[in-house]
Protein backbone atom coordinates (compact mmCIF):
# COMPACT_ATOMS: atom_id res chain seq x y z
CA UNK A 1 0.00 0.00 0.00
CA UNK A 2 2.74 2.34 0.62
CA UNK A 3 4.63 1.71 -2.57
CA UNK A 4 1.41 2.27 -4.33
CA UNK A 5 0.64 5.74 -2.84
CA UNK A 6 4.53 6.38 -3.92
CA UNK A 7 3.98 5.04 -7.77
CA UNK A 8 2.98 7.67 -9.85
CA UNK A 9 1.67 4.43 -12.30
CA UNK A 10 -1.16 4.05 -9.80
CA UNK A 11 -1.63 7.48 -9.45
CA UNK A 12 -1.98 7.58 -12.66
CA UNK A 13 -4.84 4.88 -12.90
CA UNK A 14 -6.58 6.35 -10.23
CA UNK A 15 -7.04 10.09 -11.13
CA UNK A 16 -8.31 8.74 -14.24
CA UNK A 17 -11.01 7.88 -12.56
CA UNK A 18 -11.32 10.85 -10.32
CA UNK A 19 -14.59 11.71 -11.36
CA UNK A 20 -16.21 8.97 -10.06
CA UNK A 21 -14.96 9.93 -6.16
CA UNK A 22 -15.98 13.30 -6.73
CA UNK A 23 -19.25 12.27 -7.23
CA UNK A 24 -19.21 9.70 -4.22
CA UNK A 25 -17.70 12.69 -2.51
CA UNK A 26 -20.84 14.86 -3.07
CA UNK A 27 -22.97 12.10 -2.21
CA UNK A 28 -21.55 12.10 0.98
CA UNK A 29 -21.78 15.59 1.23
CA UNK A 30 -25.44 15.84 0.47
CA UNK A 31 -25.91 12.85 3.10
CA UNK A 32 -24.16 14.38 5.67
CA UNK A 33 -26.50 17.63 4.87
CA UNK A 34 -30.02 16.31 4.82
CA UNK A 35 -29.34 13.81 7.67
CA UNK A 36 -28.12 17.05 10.04
CA UNK A 37 -30.63 19.14 9.42
CA UNK A 38 -32.75 15.45 10.35
CA UNK A 39 -30.51 15.19 13.41
CA UNK A 40 -30.92 18.85 14.58
CA UNK A 41 -34.68 18.43 14.16
CA UNK A 42 -35.31 15.44 16.24
CA UNK A 43 -32.50 16.31 18.06
CA UNK A 44 -34.50 19.90 19.16
CA UNK A 45 -37.86 18.81 19.35
CA UNK A 46 -36.61 15.70 21.65
CA UNK A 47 -34.82 17.41 24.04
CA UNK A 48 -37.44 20.09 24.64
CA UNK A 49 -39.57 17.10 25.25
CA UNK A 50 -37.26 15.67 27.51
CA UNK A 51 -37.16 19.02 29.85
CA UNK A 52 -40.86 19.04 29.91
CA UNK A 53 -42.94 18.97 33.35
CA UNK A 54 -44.95 16.15 32.05
CA UNK A 55 -43.94 12.30 32.32
CA UNK A 56 -45.45 11.31 28.83
CA UNK A 57 -43.22 13.53 26.77
CA UNK A 58 -40.27 12.84 29.47
CA UNK A 59 -40.11 9.11 28.68
CA UNK A 60 -41.14 9.04 24.62
CA UNK A 61 -37.76 10.87 24.65
CA UNK A 62 -35.83 9.15 26.92
CA UNK A 63 -36.95 5.82 25.21
CA UNK A 64 -35.72 7.06 22.06
CA UNK A 65 -32.35 8.51 22.87
CA UNK A 66 -32.02 5.27 24.86
CA UNK A 67 -32.64 3.08 21.96
CA UNK A 68 -30.11 4.58 19.83
CA UNK A 69 -27.70 5.11 21.99
CA UNK A 70 -27.50 1.38 23.19
CA UNK A 71 -27.51 -0.02 20.28
CA UNK A 72 -24.91 -0.06 17.05
CA UNK A 73 -25.23 2.44 14.08
CA UNK A 74 -24.48 -0.38 11.72
CA UNK A 75 -27.70 -2.65 13.28
CA UNK A 76 -29.79 0.70 13.06
CA UNK A 77 -28.91 0.83 9.19
CA UNK A 78 -29.20 -2.59 8.78
CA UNK A 79 -32.77 -2.98 9.71
CA UNK A 80 -33.81 0.37 8.34
CA UNK A 81 -32.87 -1.43 5.20
CA UNK A 82 -34.01 -4.83 5.25
CA UNK A 83 -36.81 -4.44 7.84
CA UNK A 84 -38.62 -1.68 6.24
CA UNK A 85 -39.46 -3.29 2.56
CA UNK A 86 -41.47 -5.34 4.88
CA UNK A 87 -44.04 -3.07 6.21
CA UNK A 88 -43.72 -1.47 2.90
CA UNK A 89 -41.62 1.26 3.11
CA UNK A 90 -39.26 1.28 0.20
CA UNK A 91 -36.35 3.44 0.33
CA UNK A 92 -33.23 3.49 -1.16
CA UNK A 93 -29.64 3.28 0.19
CA UNK A 94 -28.73 6.86 0.53
CA UNK A 95 -32.51 7.62 1.73
CA UNK A 96 -31.89 4.65 4.21
CA UNK A 97 -28.70 6.36 5.38
CA UNK A 98 -30.22 9.51 5.89
CA UNK A 99 -32.23 8.41 7.90
CA UNK A 100 -30.38 5.94 9.70
CA UNK A 101 -27.82 8.64 10.45
CA UNK A 102 -30.03 11.21 11.29
CA UNK A 103 -31.92 9.49 14.03
CA UNK A 104 -28.84 8.35 15.25
CA UNK A 105 -27.21 11.49 15.90
CA UNK A 106 -30.90 13.05 16.68
CA UNK A 107 -30.89 10.98 19.68
CA UNK A 108 -26.81 12.48 20.61
CA UNK A 109 -28.39 16.03 19.80
CA UNK A 110 -31.38 15.47 21.81
CA UNK A 111 -29.12 15.14 24.96
CA UNK A 112 -27.10 18.05 24.18
CA UNK A 113 -30.01 19.91 23.56
CA UNK A 114 -31.44 18.94 26.89
CA UNK A 115 -28.22 19.52 28.64
CA UNK A 116 -27.96 22.92 27.12
CA UNK A 117 -31.52 23.73 28.48
CA UNK A 118 -30.92 22.66 32.05
CA UNK A 119 -27.85 24.61 32.32
CA UNK A 120 -29.80 28.15 32.16
CA UNK A 121 -30.81 29.10 35.44
CA UNK A 122 -34.25 28.30 36.17
CA UNK A 123 -34.65 32.49 36.57
CA UNK A 124 -34.63 32.86 33.21
CA UNK A 125 -37.92 30.74 32.83
CA UNK A 126 -39.62 32.27 35.94
CA UNK A 127 -39.06 35.72 34.62
CA UNK A 128 -40.84 34.56 30.90
CA UNK A 129 -43.60 32.66 32.86
CA UNK A 130 -44.23 35.83 34.85
CA UNK A 131 -44.71 38.06 31.69
CA UNK A 132 -47.27 35.93 30.40
CA UNK A 133 -45.16 33.60 28.40
CA UNK A 134 -46.47 29.56 27.15
CA UNK A 135 -44.16 26.94 27.92
CA UNK A 136 -43.39 26.77 24.13
CA UNK A 137 -43.23 30.53 23.54
CA UNK A 138 -40.91 30.17 26.46
CA UNK A 139 -38.51 28.39 24.61
CA UNK A 140 -38.29 29.64 21.45
CA UNK A 141 -37.53 33.08 22.37
CA UNK A 142 -35.84 32.59 25.92
CA UNK A 143 -34.16 29.51 26.54
CA UNK A 144 -32.97 28.02 23.59
CA UNK A 145 -31.52 31.67 22.08
CA UNK A 146 -29.43 31.37 24.92
CA UNK A 147 -28.65 27.45 24.88
CA UNK A 148 -27.43 27.77 21.14
CA UNK A 149 -24.72 29.79 22.44
CA UNK A 150 -23.18 27.07 24.68
CA UNK A 151 -23.92 23.86 23.35
CA UNK A 152 -22.13 24.83 19.57
CA UNK A 153 -19.47 23.33 20.96
CA UNK A 154 -20.61 19.86 21.80
CA UNK A 155 -23.04 20.17 18.90
CA UNK A 156 -20.05 20.66 15.95
CA UNK A 157 -18.82 17.76 18.20
CA UNK A 158 -21.56 15.72 16.79
CA UNK A 159 -21.68 17.07 13.23
CA UNK A 160 -18.62 15.89 13.00
CA UNK A 161 -19.26 12.80 13.61
CA UNK A 162 -22.39 12.55 11.87
CA UNK A 163 -20.24 13.46 8.45
CA UNK A 164 -18.11 10.72 9.40
CA UNK A 165 -21.01 7.87 10.46
CA UNK A 166 -22.17 8.52 6.79
CA UNK A 167 -19.90 5.72 5.77
CA UNK A 168 -22.03 3.41 7.45
CA UNK A 169 -23.69 3.66 4.32
CA UNK A 170 -21.27 1.71 2.14
CA UNK A 171 -22.80 -1.48 4.42
CA UNK A 172 -25.72 -1.17 2.89
CA UNK A 173 -24.33 -0.59 -0.67
CA UNK A 174 -24.99 3.28 -1.19
CA UNK A 175 -22.04 4.93 -3.39
CA UNK A 176 -21.15 7.32 -0.85
CA UNK A 177 -17.37 8.09 -1.05
CA UNK A 178 -16.44 4.96 1.55
CA UNK A 179 -17.87 2.59 -0.42
CA UNK A 180 -16.74 3.85 -3.41
CA UNK A 181 -13.39 4.05 -2.62
CA UNK A 182 -13.78 0.25 -1.13
CA UNK A 183 -15.48 -0.50 -4.67
CA UNK A 184 -12.91 0.81 -7.05
CA UNK A 185 -9.92 -0.23 -5.29
CA UNK A 186 -11.05 -4.03 -4.41
CA UNK A 187 -12.34 -4.75 -8.41
CA UNK A 188 -10.36 -4.71 -10.78
CA UNK A 189 -6.88 -3.11 -10.63
CA UNK A 190 -5.93 -3.60 -6.92
CA UNK A 191 -4.77 -0.26 -6.45
CA UNK A 192 -5.64 0.69 -2.86
CA UNK A 193 -3.05 3.42 -1.41
CA UNK A 194 -4.09 6.14 -3.56
CA UNK A 195 -7.56 5.73 -3.43
CA UNK A 196 -7.78 5.17 0.53
CA UNK A 197 -5.51 7.84 1.01
CA UNK A 198 -7.64 10.53 -1.30
CA UNK A 199 -11.12 8.84 0.77
CA UNK A 200 -9.09 9.64 4.29
CA UNK A 201 -8.14 13.28 2.72
CA UNK A 202 -11.85 14.12 2.05
CA UNK A 203 -13.44 13.42 5.17
CA UNK A 204 -10.51 15.27 6.31
CA UNK A 205 -10.82 18.21 4.62
CA UNK A 206 -15.21 18.11 5.74
CA UNK A 207 -14.25 17.45 9.60
CA UNK A 208 -11.48 19.43 10.40
CA UNK A 209 -11.96 22.60 9.32
CA UNK A 210 -15.44 22.67 11.59
CA UNK A 211 -13.63 21.05 14.61
CA UNK A 212 -11.09 23.59 14.32
CA UNK A 213 -13.97 26.51 14.40
CA UNK A 214 -15.64 24.96 17.14
CA UNK A 215 -12.80 24.47 19.18
CA UNK A 216 -11.90 28.32 18.77
CA UNK A 217 -15.30 29.23 19.24
CA UNK A 218 -15.33 27.64 23.08
CA UNK A 219 -12.03 29.31 23.69
CA UNK A 220 -13.70 32.80 22.87
CA UNK A 221 -16.35 31.73 24.43
CA UNK A 222 -15.12 31.16 27.25
CA UNK A 223 -12.38 33.95 27.41
CA UNK A 224 -15.34 36.76 26.91
CA UNK A 225 -17.81 35.37 28.96
CA UNK A 226 -17.39 33.94 32.79
CA UNK A 227 -20.82 33.40 32.99
CA UNK A 228 -20.95 31.28 29.69
CA UNK A 229 -17.97 29.51 31.08
CA UNK A 230 -19.31 27.78 33.74
CA UNK A 231 -22.75 27.29 32.11
CA UNK A 232 -20.32 25.40 29.77
CA UNK A 233 -18.75 23.47 32.41
CA UNK A 234 -22.18 22.25 33.94
CA UNK A 235 -23.00 21.64 29.89
CA UNK A 236 -19.67 19.30 30.40
CA UNK A 237 -19.92 17.86 33.22
CA UNK A 238 -24.11 16.79 32.93
CA UNK A 239 -23.34 15.11 29.17
CA UNK A 240 -19.91 13.06 30.59
CA UNK B 1 -57.41 42.63 43.32
CA UNK B 2 -55.81 39.82 44.81
CA UNK B 3 -57.13 37.55 47.22
CA UNK B 4 -55.35 34.72 48.78
CA UNK B 5 -57.93 32.06 50.77
CA UNK B 6 -56.43 29.48 53.16
CA UNK B 7 -53.55 29.43 50.89
CA UNK B 8 -51.23 26.22 51.94
CA UNK B 9 -48.58 24.99 50.49
CA UNK B 10 -45.91 22.18 51.12
CA UNK B 11 -42.63 21.61 49.38
CA UNK B 12 -42.17 17.81 50.13
CA UNK B 13 -43.11 17.05 54.05
CA UNK B 14 -42.28 20.53 54.25
CA UNK B 15 -45.19 23.08 55.03
CA UNK B 16 -44.23 26.90 53.75
CA UNK B 17 -47.47 27.99 54.05
CA UNK B 18 -49.92 27.32 56.54
CA UNK B 19 -53.41 28.84 55.68
CA UNK B 20 -52.81 32.68 54.33
CA UNK B 21 -55.63 35.07 54.25
CA UNK B 22 -54.76 38.08 52.37
CA UNK B 23 -56.28 41.07 50.21
CA UNK B 24 -54.75 42.83 48.03
CA UNK B 25 -56.78 46.14 46.97
CA UNK B 26 -56.23 47.75 44.19
CA UNK B 27 -53.24 50.39 44.08
CA UNK B 28 -52.68 49.09 47.70
CA UNK B 29 -48.32 49.31 48.38
CA UNK B 30 -48.27 46.31 50.99
CA UNK B 31 -45.30 45.28 52.02
CA UNK B 32 -44.51 41.88 53.47
CA UNK B 33 -41.61 41.46 55.87
CA UNK B 34 -40.12 38.92 58.45
CA UNK B 35 -37.35 36.87 58.81
CA UNK B 36 -35.84 34.54 56.31
CA UNK B 37 -37.90 30.65 55.98
CA UNK B 38 -41.27 32.64 56.99
CA UNK B 39 -43.12 32.14 53.38
CA UNK B 40 -42.78 35.55 52.15
CA UNK B 41 -41.51 34.82 48.55
CA UNK B 42 -43.58 31.50 48.11
CA UNK B 43 -46.51 34.06 49.13
CA UNK B 44 -46.08 36.42 46.07
CA UNK B 45 -45.11 33.52 44.23
CA UNK B 46 -48.36 31.97 44.87
CA UNK B 47 -50.00 35.20 43.44
CA UNK B 48 -48.62 34.48 39.64
CA UNK B 49 -48.63 31.18 39.65
CA UNK B 50 -45.26 30.83 39.68
CA UNK B 51 -46.51 28.40 42.83
CA UNK B 52 -48.97 26.93 43.05
CA UNK B 53 -51.02 26.50 46.41
CA UNK B 54 -50.97 22.56 47.53
CA UNK B 55 -54.69 23.52 48.75
CA UNK B 56 -56.09 26.89 48.89
CA UNK B 57 -57.52 29.18 46.39
CA UNK B 58 -56.15 32.36 45.10
CA UNK B 59 -58.05 35.01 43.03
CA UNK B 60 -56.77 37.27 40.47
CA UNK B 61 -59.23 40.27 39.59
CA UNK B 62 -62.21 38.03 41.04
CA UNK B 63 -60.87 34.87 38.61
CA UNK B 64 -59.43 32.17 40.35
CA UNK B 65 -55.91 31.41 39.30
CA UNK B 66 -55.71 27.65 38.15
CA UNK B 67 -52.99 25.82 36.29
CA UNK B 68 -54.66 26.19 33.31
CA UNK B 69 -55.87 30.10 32.96
CA UNK B 70 -52.75 30.64 34.54
CA UNK B 71 -50.55 32.05 31.68
CA UNK B 72 -53.26 34.06 29.95
CA UNK B 73 -54.49 35.42 33.47
CA UNK B 74 -50.76 36.72 34.97
CA UNK B 75 -50.39 38.11 31.37
CA UNK B 76 -52.92 40.95 31.53
CA UNK B 77 -52.74 41.45 35.16
CA UNK B 78 -49.33 40.75 36.61
CA UNK B 79 -45.43 41.47 36.38
CA UNK B 80 -42.83 40.63 38.66
CA UNK B 81 -39.38 42.03 39.67
CA UNK B 82 -36.60 38.89 41.05
CA UNK B 83 -34.00 39.25 43.58
CA UNK B 84 -31.82 37.84 40.92
CA UNK B 85 -33.30 40.10 37.98
CA UNK B 86 -33.66 37.30 35.48
CA UNK B 87 -32.92 39.89 32.70
CA UNK B 88 -32.67 37.93 29.45
CA UNK B 89 -29.04 37.72 28.77
CA UNK B 90 -28.89 37.66 25.05
CA UNK B 91 -30.90 40.23 24.03
CA UNK B 92 -30.15 44.19 24.72
CA UNK B 93 -31.80 46.38 27.12
CA UNK B 94 -33.94 47.51 24.34
CA UNK B 95 -34.82 43.49 22.98
CA UNK B 96 -35.49 43.01 27.14
CA UNK B 97 -38.30 45.45 26.98
CA UNK B 98 -39.87 44.99 23.52
CA UNK B 99 -40.01 41.17 23.74
CA UNK B 100 -43.22 40.66 25.24
CA UNK B 101 -45.17 43.66 23.93
CA UNK B 102 -44.23 42.74 20.91
CA UNK B 103 -44.63 38.40 20.87
CA UNK B 104 -47.47 38.84 23.68
CA UNK B 105 -49.60 41.82 23.49
CA UNK B 106 -49.23 42.45 19.77
CA UNK B 107 -47.66 45.82 19.38
CA UNK B 108 -45.70 46.57 16.83
CA UNK B 109 -41.68 47.29 16.82
CA UNK B 110 -42.06 50.98 16.82
CA UNK B 111 -44.93 51.07 19.62
CA UNK B 112 -43.04 49.02 21.89
CA UNK B 113 -39.69 50.72 21.40
CA UNK B 114 -41.44 53.56 22.49
CA UNK B 115 -43.13 52.51 24.85
CA UNK B 116 -39.79 51.19 26.11
CA UNK B 117 -37.95 54.69 25.92
CA UNK B 118 -40.66 55.77 27.99
CA UNK B 119 -40.39 53.83 30.86
CA UNK B 120 -36.35 53.70 30.89
CA UNK B 121 -36.55 57.39 31.38
CA UNK B 122 -38.91 56.59 33.97
CA UNK B 123 -35.59 54.37 36.01
CA UNK B 124 -33.37 57.28 34.33
CA UNK B 125 -31.55 54.59 31.79
CA UNK B 126 -32.28 55.95 28.52
CA UNK B 127 -28.54 55.76 27.64
CA UNK B 128 -28.50 52.17 28.01
CA UNK B 129 -31.03 50.76 25.83
CA UNK B 130 -28.40 49.22 23.81
CA UNK B 131 -26.22 47.64 25.95
CA UNK B 132 -26.51 44.24 27.23
CA UNK B 133 -27.90 43.20 30.58
CA UNK B 134 -24.33 41.76 32.17
CA UNK B 135 -22.67 44.83 31.02
CA UNK B 136 -24.52 47.04 33.64
CA UNK B 137 -24.33 47.52 37.22
CA UNK B 138 -26.54 45.25 39.60
CA UNK B 139 -28.57 48.59 40.73
CA UNK B 140 -28.61 49.27 37.08
CA UNK B 141 -29.75 45.83 35.68
CA UNK B 142 -32.68 45.48 38.56
CA UNK B 143 -34.26 49.47 37.80
CA UNK B 144 -34.31 47.70 33.60
CA UNK B 145 -36.03 44.62 35.43
CA UNK B 146 -38.29 47.15 36.59
CA UNK B 147 -38.56 49.08 33.36
CA UNK B 148 -39.54 45.40 31.32
CA UNK B 149 -42.07 44.78 34.23
CA UNK B 150 -43.86 48.38 33.50
CA UNK B 151 -43.78 47.33 29.85
CA UNK B 152 -46.42 44.50 30.65
CA UNK B 153 -48.59 48.19 31.69
CA UNK B 154 -50.31 45.75 33.81
CA UNK B 155 -52.24 47.00 37.55
CA UNK B 156 -49.75 44.75 39.80
CA UNK B 157 -46.83 44.59 40.10
CA UNK B 158 -44.67 42.39 42.39
CA UNK B 159 -41.43 42.49 43.78
CA UNK B 160 -39.46 39.15 45.76
CA UNK B 161 -36.21 40.87 47.25
CA UNK B 162 -35.54 43.73 44.49
CA UNK B 163 -32.62 44.45 46.71
CA UNK B 164 -31.52 42.21 48.49
CA UNK B 165 -28.97 40.85 45.75
CA UNK B 166 -27.49 44.36 45.49
CA UNK B 167 -24.32 46.18 46.66
CA UNK B 168 -25.14 48.59 49.43
CA UNK B 169 -24.35 51.74 47.43
CA UNK B 170 -27.08 50.41 44.64
CA UNK B 171 -29.59 50.04 46.56
CA UNK B 172 -30.94 53.08 47.29
CA UNK B 173 -31.06 54.18 43.42
CA UNK B 174 -33.37 51.03 43.21
CA UNK B 175 -35.60 52.35 46.50
CA UNK B 176 -35.82 55.45 44.77
CA UNK B 177 -37.59 54.35 41.52
CA UNK B 178 -39.80 52.29 43.36
CA UNK B 179 -40.70 55.02 45.73
CA UNK B 180 -41.29 57.06 42.35
CA UNK B 181 -43.70 54.27 41.31
CA UNK B 182 -45.04 53.44 44.75
CA UNK B 183 -46.95 57.71 43.84
CA UNK B 184 -48.75 55.91 40.94
CA UNK B 185 -52.13 54.18 40.32
CA UNK B 186 -50.13 50.62 40.35
CA UNK B 187 -50.52 47.97 42.78
CA UNK B 188 -47.80 46.85 44.57
CA UNK B 189 -46.57 43.46 46.76
CA UNK B 190 -43.23 43.88 47.86
CA UNK B 191 -41.39 41.49 49.73
CA UNK B 192 -38.04 43.34 51.37
CA UNK B 193 -35.96 43.62 54.33
CA UNK B 194 -36.04 47.51 53.65
CA UNK B 195 -37.28 48.78 56.74
CA UNK B 196 -37.18 53.00 56.07
CA UNK B 197 -38.75 52.23 52.64
CA UNK B 198 -41.76 49.83 53.86
CA UNK B 199 -42.19 52.50 56.12
CA UNK B 200 -42.13 55.54 53.57
CA UNK B 201 -44.49 53.76 51.22
CA UNK B 202 -46.50 51.06 52.41
CA UNK B 203 -50.27 51.68 52.96
CA UNK B 204 -50.08 48.23 55.08
CA UNK B 205 -47.31 46.12 56.54
CA UNK B 206 -47.76 42.32 56.69
CA UNK B 207 -45.44 40.09 59.23
CA UNK B 208 -45.19 36.90 58.32
CA UNK B 209 -43.36 33.98 60.56
CA UNK B 210 -43.33 30.56 60.34
CA UNK B 211 -45.48 30.03 56.72
CA UNK B 212 -48.41 32.55 58.61
CA UNK B 213 -49.16 36.09 58.90
CA UNK B 214 -48.48 36.72 62.31
CA UNK B 215 -49.40 40.28 62.60
CA UNK B 216 -50.67 43.42 59.74
CA UNK B 217 -51.31 47.07 59.86
CA UNK B 218 -50.15 50.58 59.16
CA UNK B 219 -46.74 50.88 58.76
CA UNK B 220 -47.21 53.46 62.28
CA UNK B 221 -48.68 50.41 63.62
CA UNK B 222 -46.07 48.41 63.13
CA UNK B 223 -42.69 50.48 63.74
CA UNK B 224 -44.35 52.31 66.57
CA UNK B 225 -46.04 49.94 68.60
CA UNK B 226 -46.09 46.41 67.44
CA UNK B 227 -48.36 44.32 69.23
CA UNK B 228 -46.69 40.34 68.97
CA UNK B 229 -43.55 39.83 71.37
CA UNK B 230 -42.20 38.16 67.86
CA UNK B 231 -42.54 41.32 65.52
CA UNK B 232 -41.14 43.21 68.42
CA UNK B 233 -37.90 40.86 68.71
CA UNK B 234 -37.73 40.92 64.79
CA UNK B 235 -38.04 44.75 64.54
CA UNK B 236 -35.35 44.83 67.30
CA UNK B 237 -33.28 42.94 65.31
CA UNK B 238 -33.61 44.56 61.75
CA UNK B 239 -33.30 47.91 62.73
CA UNK B 240 -30.59 48.29 65.26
Amino acid sequence: MIEQILSPECWLVFLADWTLFLQAFGVTVMVSIAALALALALGVVFGVMSTSHYRLPRSVARAYVEAIQNTPLVLQAYVFYLALPYVGVMMGQVSVGIFAVGIYHGAYIAEVVRAGIQSIPRGQAEAAASQGFTYVQTMRWVILPQTVKIILPPLVNQMVNLIKNTSVIALIGGTDLMNRTNDWATSGASIYGPPFLVCGVLYFLLCFPLSTWGRRYEERLKKKDHHAEQELKKLEEELS
Amino acid sequence: MIKLSNVHKSFGNHEVLKGINLNVHEGEKLVIIGPSGSGKSTTVRCMNGLEMPTSGQVFVDDVELTKKNRITLVRSTSSMVFQQFNLYPHLTVMGNLTLAPIKLFGKSKKEAQELARHYLAVVGLEEKALAYPTTLSGGQQQRVAIARALCSQTKIILFDEPTSALDPETVQEVLNVMVKLAAENITMVIVTHEMGFAREVADRVIFMDDGTILEEGTPEHFFVSPTHERTKQFLGKILH
